[in-house]
């Protein structure tokens, strides 16, 4: 069978009213339902015809997905939400800063402005082998063509390869790991509550996801608690161009300090592994430390160990390193 | 000249059209019966199609015709298909029994819709025979590598026979494709980052090189490479074609309307009176569309296969693909300058990139810029043009020139630093001046030169007005973790050719008709070059109609919209026809009044008796034109016009008073166009990442004639120039010769959001050599808008940073963190 791309195929599309509805849905069409939020990722796929589906459930129609409401202990934000709307929500930028400055870098004005907070924690890996429809591990097959002799894989891991080198794409996710953000996932037989960071899976766990939600679930919510609101934030983007392109590092911190002692912190960073890393041997080591030059750089060089160079890849180790440095240090970045 | 026209801004007539949506692009047209056209691609870099069963496809309701090779017209080696193009076998032709990339089309399926023809071809079973293949040229230069064709892996022009006593000389032969390669010696003389100096089949030399190198204060040895960087116009190359009274018409994508008919006529295999193309608008072309594309053979044989018309909509998958790139050099110069700077010996070794198909002219067009732009008094040019597993080259404005420029940007800039100099003070003391010559010697042992070139005081210019100055003294200074960088760069191209036709006529309403065969590929020189003749005729700019877009409209023979050949070809040629409209009122206004021709002129819509007295409206003169026949309505033609043209006028004669004519002015030297650009970076030295925050150009192009669109033509061409130095790239896994950068989001062309503070100006010093004393502005810009960002980041971050384009955040912080160029020297798509 010859091999053609970017032509749409044939698929029913459904466009539920209700979170009940999507989920019976999601029921009835068990593995072979699709479902897509501002379809920012799952256009590529279908119009790519790497990927095919039977059903789409497209989500944009229920209104209990949108919008971002305060809670008892801090926010609950709508899986459906736009980047934009969690970018400019007042309460979003005032409280949690930090996950305002992720959602603003996102790619471009206009993918943000269609692209939601749950598609984008959701979406899957951006490695180029896999995006191009290449046989490999996570597409079910059982080689990794980002990790042979000739591969050129510049943007892919450093940090916890198991057979697939594939990164995590997100700048919001690690925003939410280091906010200690929940997840919230219904199916048809009820709701189930994950940590962020147990959100999302590495190739060890499964190596065709990068999440944890299962055939018939639907992540409806993300609640922010008010633990780190207000706190020190500092996140940063490293990438090749200011239009939509994913990050070749980013960091995410939270900082509680008294005086200028860190009384606890949290540090993520994405797309050097197949999910946020939260380092937590870094934030042990910082806490109780004063906030210095010196403790960041001793934070920063604490955060590359183990780090494995692929062939075009190795200027990811000091890049994280000088980012988990500078997410410590705390300076705002001054180019992004 | 009066300036009611010229050198004014003005809206042009599509503007509101374009904004609106209005304007209607190839794939906007829709026909009855229309067939939609998919096409098959390769997938497979190298292989020999041994068997396509279509059986199933061919069975679906719904698909109507499939194209392949044997459809195409037969090749006849060595046939004269005009326009100066000799027919080979080694040509591209638009389908393929042998595939000699990813994504070369094989076969193309008509069917009722999009949707049909994707399925169908979703059921072709094709069978491959593999064969070798190399997607690094430097790696097909190897010994024992494979090729790229089965004939070879370097395109070898043959010696030229010398001309015998009285006899014209012969055409130059035509390049051949033989196997080329280097010894084990070369590879281990040069070592692992320096590019090897094997032989190369082409070279030339002016000056004595040797012993104006032996006398240099400073040698720099510079290798460097560039990247593959597609085009990517927004709009594909799209297509729709039918066939009606004998006669193919063909709505496209061109840069030219009235170039492609010929280029169309020689694909489809018909004559050109038999081609009528319609282009009301294009979106872009950067060098791509120059005449269209091959590509337009399938829609065409397809619609004549299946009778009916069909639509090819190219996707953007296929467009990565089939929509044409710049070719990488990989370059090694070695350079002597004198200790204030000046270069007097040059010796370059270039391998170009080529693809798989006819060769590029990059490589001669970069040395030849790169001798105008610096002048080195002694200079040898080396050129290897080797073919490779990737998707077929072509022109990308300013081809070769921006390569060229573009690599000696950062070696002056380093010479510069290591001399002590000023980075504009070298420019300075290497810029071409007046009649500069530039490239080799001819056969009668003269080298060409410049019509003109003002650049010293462009560089001045641009120096003041950046206050480059006050800049410097912050460049390369640390403030927290950031560090700024200032840099210059000089890039040079064609501009301009000659000898074309105008054809205007002034209708009994008192309306000027200009007839345009430029193509409307958004540089919005199809309007801006015919302001000359309503200037001339003195006809408000409300008075005058453009009919454009379609050459069955009786349009005049145009240069190609190319080479930045147009302002300064059609300017001459509105300007001969301006002129031949105001002589022909003169002379009818005296017939009629009476008096001598000279003794009126023309102004405020009149011919009238200088100094006053009798006259009478344009309008009448048009009518009085129609009664009297013969040469004032076009019932008589001037000799000199072309064919082409002479058809056209004769098909229009008649309608009113008509001026025509062919620009005869002549010429001294090659037209040039000159770009001093000056860039200021932002590198932040713990991640690598920067920013480019401001630009300014200073064009040396001759008379301005719309501002406006002079700027808007200056800055896209640096920001063209600016993506190759920030980031536009192809990656090739060279073990599968497949690409793995399909998508924007990884070959990365730079967008809005990284554009700089843009500022242009133009010196507006006239153009000696030609009557409107204007030249052509796309193409000189780009390789200054590559070079002065380089150089930027070289001043911020020292030149011990990068050696290959685009420079990115991970090359300056590895370079930074081990204190040495750590990215790949040579390897190509990385």
């Amino acid at each position: 069978m010859a091999t053609i791309h970017d032509v749409m195929p044939m698929f029913a599309l459904y466009q539920p009213e209700s979170v009940a509805d999507a989920l019976r849905l999601l029921d009835r069409f068990g593995t072979s339902a699709w479902t897509m939020a501002g379809g920012m990722d799952t256009f590529d796929w279908l119009k790519d015809r790497t990927k095919r589906t039977e059903a789409v459930v497209e989500l944009s129609n229920i209104a209990e997905l949108q919008g971002i409401r305060q809670t008892g202990g801090g926010l609950e934000i709508g899986a459906m939400t736009t980047l934009t709307r969690v970018e400019t929500h007042p309460l979003v930028k005032e409280r949690f800063r930090l996950l305002s400055e992720a959602a603003g870098l996102v790619a471009s004005p206009q993918i943000r402005h269609q692209g939601t907070l749950g598609g984008n924690i959701t979406q899957d890996a951006r490695c180029w082998y896999y995006r191009s429809g290449w046989p490999c591990y996570r597409a079910g097959g059982n080689i990794c063509y980002a990790d042979t002799p000739t591969a050129i894989n510049r943007e892919h891991a450093i940090l916890n390869a198991d057979r697939c080198v594939a990164v995590s794409p997100s700048d919001t996710a690690p925003a939410l790991i280091a906010l200690d953000a929940t997840m919230v996932i219904r199916s048809a037989s009820g709701e189930r509550t994950v940590p962020a960071r147990d959100y999302f899976i590495g190739p060890g766990v499964d190596i065709t996801r990068l999440t944890v939600i299962r055939p018939g679930e639907l992540l409806t919510a993300i609640r922010i608690p008010d633990v780190w609101a207000g706190a020190d934030f500092y996140f940063e983007k490293v990438r090749d161009r200011q239009a939509w392109d994913f990050p070749l590092v980013n960091v995410a911190s939270a900082i509680r300090l008294a005086g200028n002692t860190i009384q606890s912190a949290r540090i993520v960073v994405g797309a050097v592994a197949a999910t946020p890393l939260r380092l937590d041997r870094v934030e042990a080591f910082i806490a109780g430390k004063p906030r210095t030059a010196q403790t960041a750089e001793a934070a920063g060089r604490m955060a590359i160990e183990g780090a494995m160079a692929l062939a075009h890849n190795g200027y990811k180790i000091p890049l994280m390193r000088n980012l988990v440095m500078r997410a410590i240090r705390g300076t705002a970045p001054a180019t992004t | 000249m009066a300036t009611k026209l010229v050198g004014r801004n003005y809206t042009t007539p599509d503007l509101k059209a374009k904004v609106t949506g209005r304007a209607k692009y190839a794939e906007d047209f829709r026909v009855d019966g229309m067939l939609f056209a998919k096409l098959l691609l390769s997938q497979r870099p190298h292989a020999r199609v041994t068997r396509i069963d279509m059986d199933d496809a061919l069975a679906m309701p719904g698909v109507k015709a499939i194209l392949t090779e044997q459809d195409l017209p037969a090749v006849v080696e060595g046939a004269n298909l005009g326009e100066g193009i000799i027919a080979s076998t080694l040509s591209e032709r638009g389908l393929t029994n042998e595939p000699m990339y990813v994504g070369e089309p094989i076969l193309a399926v008509a069917a009722v819709d999009e949707l049909t023809a994707t399925e169908a071809i979703e059921k072709i079973h094709i069978e491959y025979e593999a064969l070798p293949f190399v997607t690094d040229p430097l790696e097909s230069l190897r010994p024992g590598s494979p090729n790229a064709r089965t004939q070879g892996n370097v395109w070898v022009r043959p010696a030229a026979t010398p001309p015998q006593p009285g006899q014209p000389p012969a055409p130059p032969p035509q390049p051949k494709v033989q196997e080329w390669k280097w010894t084990d010696a070369d590879f281990a003389a040069a070592g692992p980052d320096k590019l090897p100096l094997g032989k190369t089949p082409d070279e030339w030399t002016y000056g004595d090189v040797d012993a104006a190198m032996a006398n240099a204060d400073l040698v720099l040895d510079e290798t460097f490479v560039g990247a593959n960087t597609s085009h990517q116009p927004l709009e594909t190359r799209s297509a729709m074609a039918y066939w009606l009274n004998g006669k193919l018409y063909m709505h496209c994508s061109t840069q030219s309307t009235m170039r492609t008919i010929g280029a169309v006529a020689r694909w489809v295999g018909v004559e050109p009176k038999d081609v009528v193309i319609i282009s009301e608008y294009t979106g872009g072309g950067f060098g791509s569309k120059g005449s269209g594309a091959v590509f337009y053979v399938i829609p065409a044989l397809l619609s004549k296969k299946a009778n009916a018309p069909v639509m090819m909509r190219v996707t953007r998958d296929d467009e990565q693909f089939i929509g044409r790139a710049r070719p990488a050099f990989h370059s090694r110069i070695k350079a002597g300058f004198r200790k204030d700077g000046k270069l007097l010996a040059l010796d370059g070794l270039v391998i170009v990139d080529n693809g798989p198909y006819d060769p590029v002219s990059d490589s001669r067009s970069g040395g030849d810029h790169i001798s105008l732009a610096n002048q080195p008094e002694a200079m040898r040019w080396r050129m290897l043009t080797v073919l490779t597993n990737t998707p077929p080259r072509g022109a990308q404005r300013a081809p070769g020139g921006m390569q060229g420029n573009g690599l000696m940007s950062p070696l002056l800039a380093k010479a510069a630093r290591t001399l002590g100099i000023d980075e504009v003070q070298i420019h300075r003391i290497n810029a071409p001046e007046g009649r500069a010559s530039f490239g080799p010697p001819n056969a009668q042992g003269r080298r060409p030169f410049a019509t003109s070139a003002f650049v010293k005081q462009a560089i001045d210019k641009g120096a003041e007005l950046f206050k480059w100055e006050e800049r410097k003294a912050r460049s390369g200074r640390r403030e927290g973790t950031t560090v700024r960088g200032v840099g210059m760069a000089l890039s040079t191209y064609s501009a301009g050719s000659l000898g074309f036709d105008g054809l205007v006529i002034i209708k009994p309403d008192g309306r000027l008709q200009i007839q345009s065969g430029i193509g409307n590929l958004g540089t919005e020189s199809v309007f801006d070059c015919h302001r000359v003749a309503a200037e001339i005729l003195d006809i408000p700019w409300e008075k005058v109609d453009i009919v454009f877009g379609n050459t069955s409209k009786h349009v005049p023979n145009t240069c190609g919209q190319g080479g930045s050949q147009t302002t300064h070809a059609m300017t001459r040629a509105a300007h001969a026809a301006g002129m031949a409209a105001k002589q022909n009122l003169q002379k009818l206004a005296a017939h009629v009044l009476g008096g001598k021709p000279e003794s009126y002129d023309v102004a405020n819509e009149r011919v009238f008796q200088k100094g006053g007295g009798r006259g009478m409206s344009l309008a009448d003169a048009a009518k009085k034109a129609i009664e009297l026949g013969g040469a004032f309505d076009g019932h008589e033609l001037p000799k000199t016009i072309s064919a082409f043209t002479r058809t056209s006028a004769t098909n229009l004669a008649g309608l009113g008073l008509m001026g025509v004519a062919r620009d005869e002015y002549g010429r001294e030297g090659s037209s040039k166009s000159y770009v001093a650009g000056f860039a200021e970076v932002e590198v932040d030295v713990e991640t690598g990442a920067y920013r480019v925050l401001d630009y300014l150009a200073v064009a040396d192009v001759g008379t301005v004639i719309h501002p406006r669109n002079l700027a808007a033509q200056v800055n896209g061409g640096v920001m063209l120039g600016l993506g190759h130095a920030i980031g536009q790239h192809w990656v090739y896994d060279k073990h599968y010769g497949a690409p793995v950068t399909r998508r924007f989001y990884q070959t990365k062309p730079p967008t809005l959001l990284d554009a700089p503070r843009l500022q242009a100006v133009a010196l507006d010093i006239p153009d000696p050599q030609t009557p409107v004393g204007a030249r052509g502005v796309g193409e000189a810009p780009v390789g200054a808008g590559f070079g002065a960002v380089v150089n930027a980041i070289a001043a911020a971050v020292g030149d011990n940073v990068f050696r290959r384009a685009p420079v990115t955040a991970d090359v300056i912080l590895e370079a930074l963190e081990a204190g040495r160029p750590m990215k790949d020297a040579l390897t190509a798509n990385i």
